[in-house]
């Protein structure tokens, strides 16, 4: 075992090297947790304090952002694999599919509170415009709008999958036999022509979109974990006195002393691209296990004329690719604006380069490898804050990804292609 | 538009003979083209008189030279060697930034050494070819699409970084004794500023105090040149940016004449192996990563001077300047593409197009319709411009249009990337056969050659994991 070891260690010593950072992270993790601090003369070595609950909330924040970031990047990883070229233009279908799924959900809100009279346009335009009702009036939100937010989604993938389609007849398809630079150049041209279209119809203005959203916290009170949907209820636990006329609920068998203190704290929103993402992932995985569509997929991306010879109708798979790619690429994009209450034509751009790091790290043609890839982004982008400025935290997913490309190319799930 | 594309589409036989006699013919015919149509925009825009001609003519050769020197950059690395960089922001910004520690005075807020011009100037393309350097040495074994995005990650790293408070100011040194403290900072969102810059050799030929004019003379020199200029009712400000963009057209001409140097080099002459095919070059003897990593050197060193020249002339820059944005990268990409990337005149061609056509031209249309058709007030949402239209009133929708055209210029740019890569991946001049033989054999019709941007005997499809690097825009293909 110890002699597997050494050679490993002498045979890749970049992986070595980056194993044993991650393990003086970890050891580092777990000293500032019990508050412990190792110096040496005025230097500060290793530990410090940190709070359970800030850890806790920073993995939360981690997979929440990364699962977004996940559910977008399958839809750059199967066309990556399948056609060949880096899609730039994929951070603004995220961004299309966000607007359009937006203007559906305010005219859905604005409908159902009576707003939507003599304001269709400024609500078809996601608030684009000096007068008409505020996020705040609409107050879009998962409990109290339901219809209007999966509504929104519903629109929002579909609305990608037309466009994406489109784009693919009159832009990619007559492109096919160019290399993987040309179509991938060209991609860039359909990105700026994207974006700025969508500044043409929406403004280039960041807007709020929800309002009123509701919040579930997780905290320790004497030793016993509570939800409750306000803090102040768990203040009052706290000192004694638990409320009965507001929600407030007691895990009923863990008991870990006399530890009190604010744990998690989720939104509605945060829980709602959760669950969806992961039926999202879910469904697909369950498409391409059992459907004759994952293997056309695997076929193609493995080798395209073996195959075309096969007989599988290549087109109809790029045509499927596509759909399956815009779709999710749209939920995203609606999702992600969800759970940040905001919206602005950059989206999209802003987050191709963290989908693009998501992607190689999980290895690109592995959906699988998207998924994690996405959550260890997104743990990478949130957990980096225990050591570094939030400033430096997007930079950190970037150093990550470099590494992982200089360190294994191929990425984590490399060699697994598509499902 | 379409008048726009006059000089570059007239008359075919006139421009197969400039295609033989020589280059500078082609680009000089270009501007010519290019100046006639900013004179016409110039008098319809509701500018002033001839100083209002000469100011666009300025500002349009201003930008055609920052422009063009950066595709020339980008061409030694794209055009030359087939490496995918689109972190030319970031390489900018190294340069721009370490100008500015190594420049700033030491009494700034954030200070800097102090240095003369020059120091920083060469501080400034040492340091981006260094960070070229640490970007090459892992990224180069990668393919190229990977190489795309580890550079593109690179320029947002350090964007990212140069944002950040912590950067803002710092002491180097401050822990070690014999060291005198070093106070350096980036200045983050304030910025830094730079009173020592390119400008002022320009401006000391006409002022005696260049760091601030207005406290001081006017030169023998500036007086002549000044009182020249007034007669046609051009400002002091204008001469002096006239003077600046000379000098950018300078180093235009140095820049071009190193590429061309470079190209015709046994050096160039392995670059372009290895364009081609690497394989094929690493098989003859050549260690084709030390010849990756030094072209990746020189062209990042390139790109912080040109990102020097273009950064510091207003004397002050901060991190949310459009220069450093990944964008600025696709900006100067799209035209190298455009020119045609392997050919130093059609970089040069295409920074000239670009610049003025695409990134200037639609800001004077949009100025002249909006001063000869009268469409009263332009909405200020796409609501409000939609919502007349629906009862045929649709001068609130062409005014709203005419308002926006800043962004749809950019859907502009889009287009015509999208449209050359579907007709014409090499661009304007990319697919000209350029020759590689210290003796020249072009005369001798190109029966000969690669066939690697040919379709192959399948449909053209490549074997599935061969991202071809030269069937792309680098020149490989023949099209006559």
């Amino acid at each position: 075992m110890v002699a597997d070891w050494r050679v490993s260690i002498v045979e890749r010593p970049k992986t070595a090297l980056f194993g044993l950072f991650l393990v003086g992270l970890a050891v580092d993790l777990v000293l500032k947790l019990f508050g412990v601090q190792l110096t040496l003369g005025s230097a500060n070595l290793l530990g410090g304090s940190l709070g359970l609950g800030r850890l806790i909330t920073l993995v939360w924040d981690g997979i929440v952002i990364g699962l977004g970031i996940g559910l977008a990047g399958i839809g750059l990883s199967m066309t990556y694999s399948i056609l060949s070229f880096a899609n730039f233009a994929h951070g603004d279908y995220i961004t299309s599919g966000a607007f359009a799924g937006w203007a559906v959900a305010w005219l859905v809100a604005g409908f159902g509170s009576g707003q939507l009279d003599g304001n269709v346009l400024y609500l078809a335009t996601v608030g684009f415009g000096p007068t008409g009702p505020s996020p705040a009036d609409l107050a879009i939100n998962t409990i109290k709008t339901p219809i209007a937010v999966f509504g929104g989604l519903l629109v929002a993938v579909l609305a990608t999958i037309a466009l994406t389609l489109v784009i693919d007849r009159f832009i990619f398809k007559p492109m096919r036999n160019q290399g993987g630079i040309t179509t991938l150049i060209a991609s860039i041209g359909v990105a700026l022509a994207l974006r700025y279209l969508i500044v043409f119809v929406f403004g280039a203005s960041n807007r709020g979109l929800t309002g009123g959203s509701p919040k579930l916290i997780l905290a320790a009170v004497d030793g016993q974990f509570a939800l409750a949907n306000k803090r102040s209820t768990i203040i009052l636990a706290q000192n004694g006195n638990a409320p009965t006329d507001v929600f407030y609920w007691l895990f009923p068998v863990v008991d870990i002393g006399s530890y009190s203190t604010e744990l998690l704290s989720v939104t509605g929103a945060e829980l709602t691209i959760v669950a969806t993402s992961l039926a999202l992932m879910y469904g697909l995985h369950v498409t391409l296990q059992r459907t004759k569509l994952g293997k056309a997929m695997r076929a193609m991306a493995d080798n395209e004329d073996l195959a075309r010879v096969t007989g599988i109708p290549t087109e109809r798979v790029v045509r499927a690719t596509w759909i399956i790619g815009g779709g999710l690429s749209g939920a995203a994009g609606y999702l992600i604006a969800l759970e940040r209450g905001t919206l602005a034509f950059n989206l999209g751009w802003l987050l191709l380069l963290l989908i693009f790091a998501a992607v190689i790290l999980g290895g690109i043609g592995s959906i699988y490898g998207a998924m994690v890839g996405g959550i260890l982004i997104g743990l990478t982008n949130s957990v980096s804050l225990v050591w570094i400025p939030s400033s430096f935290s997007t930079a950190a997913a970037f150093v990550i990804m470099i590494l992982v490309l200089v360190i294994r190319p191929d990425g984590l799930f490399g060699g697994v292609t598509t499902a | 538009m379409s008048s726009s594309d006059g000089p570059v589409a007239s008359t075919g036989a006139q421009l197969s003979r400039w295609f033989r006699e020589g280059d500078a013919g082609l680009i000089t015919a270009v501007m010519i083209g290019i100046y006639v149509l900013f004179t016409i925009f110039a008098i319809l825009s509701p500018s002033q008189g001839l100083g209002g001609i000469v100011a666009t003519l300025q500002a349009v050769t201003f930008w055609t030279a920052l422009y063009a020197m950066l595709v020339l950059a980008l061409n030694l690395h794209w055009g030359y060697t087939g490496l995918f960089n689109i972190g030319v922001a970031g390489f900018m910004a190294v340069g721009v930034y370490t100008f500015a520690a190594l420049t700033a005075p030491t009494t700034g807020s954030p200070p800097g050494l102090g240095l003369p011009l020059w120091v920083g100037i060469v501080g400034g393309m040492l340091v981006a070819a260094l960070a070229g350097a640490l970007i090459a040495l892992p990224a180069l074994r990668l393919r190229a699409d990977y190489l795309a995005i580890v550079t593109v990650a690179f320029s947002e790293i350090v964007r990212l970084s140069l944002l950040s408070t912590s950067l803002q100011e710092f002491t180097l040194f401050s822990s070690i004794g014999f060291i005198p403290d070093l106070t350096l900072g980036s200045g983050s969102g304030q910025g830094i500023n730079m009173p020592i810059n390119p400008t002022i050799p320009v401006k000391s030929l006409f002022y005696t105090n260049p760091t601030n004019p207005a406290n001081g003379e006017i030169t023998g020199l500036g007086e002549t040149v000044f009182s020249l200029f007034a007669t046609i009712g051009v400002r002091e400000t204008v001469v002096v940016s006239i003077g600046y963009t000379l000098l950018l057209l300078a180093f235009v001409a140095l820049f071009y004449w190193l590429l061309r140097r470079i190209g015709n080099s046994p050096f160039g002459r392995v670059l372009k192996a290895i364009r081609e095919d690497e394989l094929v070059a690493n098989s003859l003897g050549k260690d084709t990563r030390m010849f990756k990593i030094k072209v990746f050197m020189v062209g990042c060193a390139l790109m912080g001077l040109g990102g020097i020249l273009w950064e510091t002339q207003k004397g002050f820059t901060d991190p949310t300047s459009t220069t450093f944005r990944p964008i600025q990268t696709f900006y100067i990409f799209i035209a190298l593409i455009i020119g045609g990337a392997g050919s130093n005149t059609g970089s040069v061609f295409g920074g000239a197009l670009f610049a003025s056509l695409l990134f200037q031209g639609p800001l004077f249309v949009s100025r002249i319709f909006s001063k000869f058709i009268e469409l009263g007030d332009a909405p200020s949402t796409f609501a409000g411009a939609v919502a007349p239209a629906l009862s045929l009133n649709f001068a609130p929708a062409a005014a709203y249009t005419l308002k926006n055209i800043p962004s749809l210029r950019f859907v502009l740019v889009g287009l015509v990337l999208v449209v050359l890569m579907q007709n014409r991946p090499t661009g304007l001049l990319g697919h000209r056969k350029e020759v590689a033989a210290s003796i020249d054999l072009s005369e001798r019709d190109g029966r000969t050659g690669d066939a690697a941007g040919k379709p192959a005997a399948d449909g053209g499809q490549m074997p599935d994991g061969v991202r071809s690097e030269s069937d792309s825009a680098s020149g490989g293909e023949r099209d006559d």
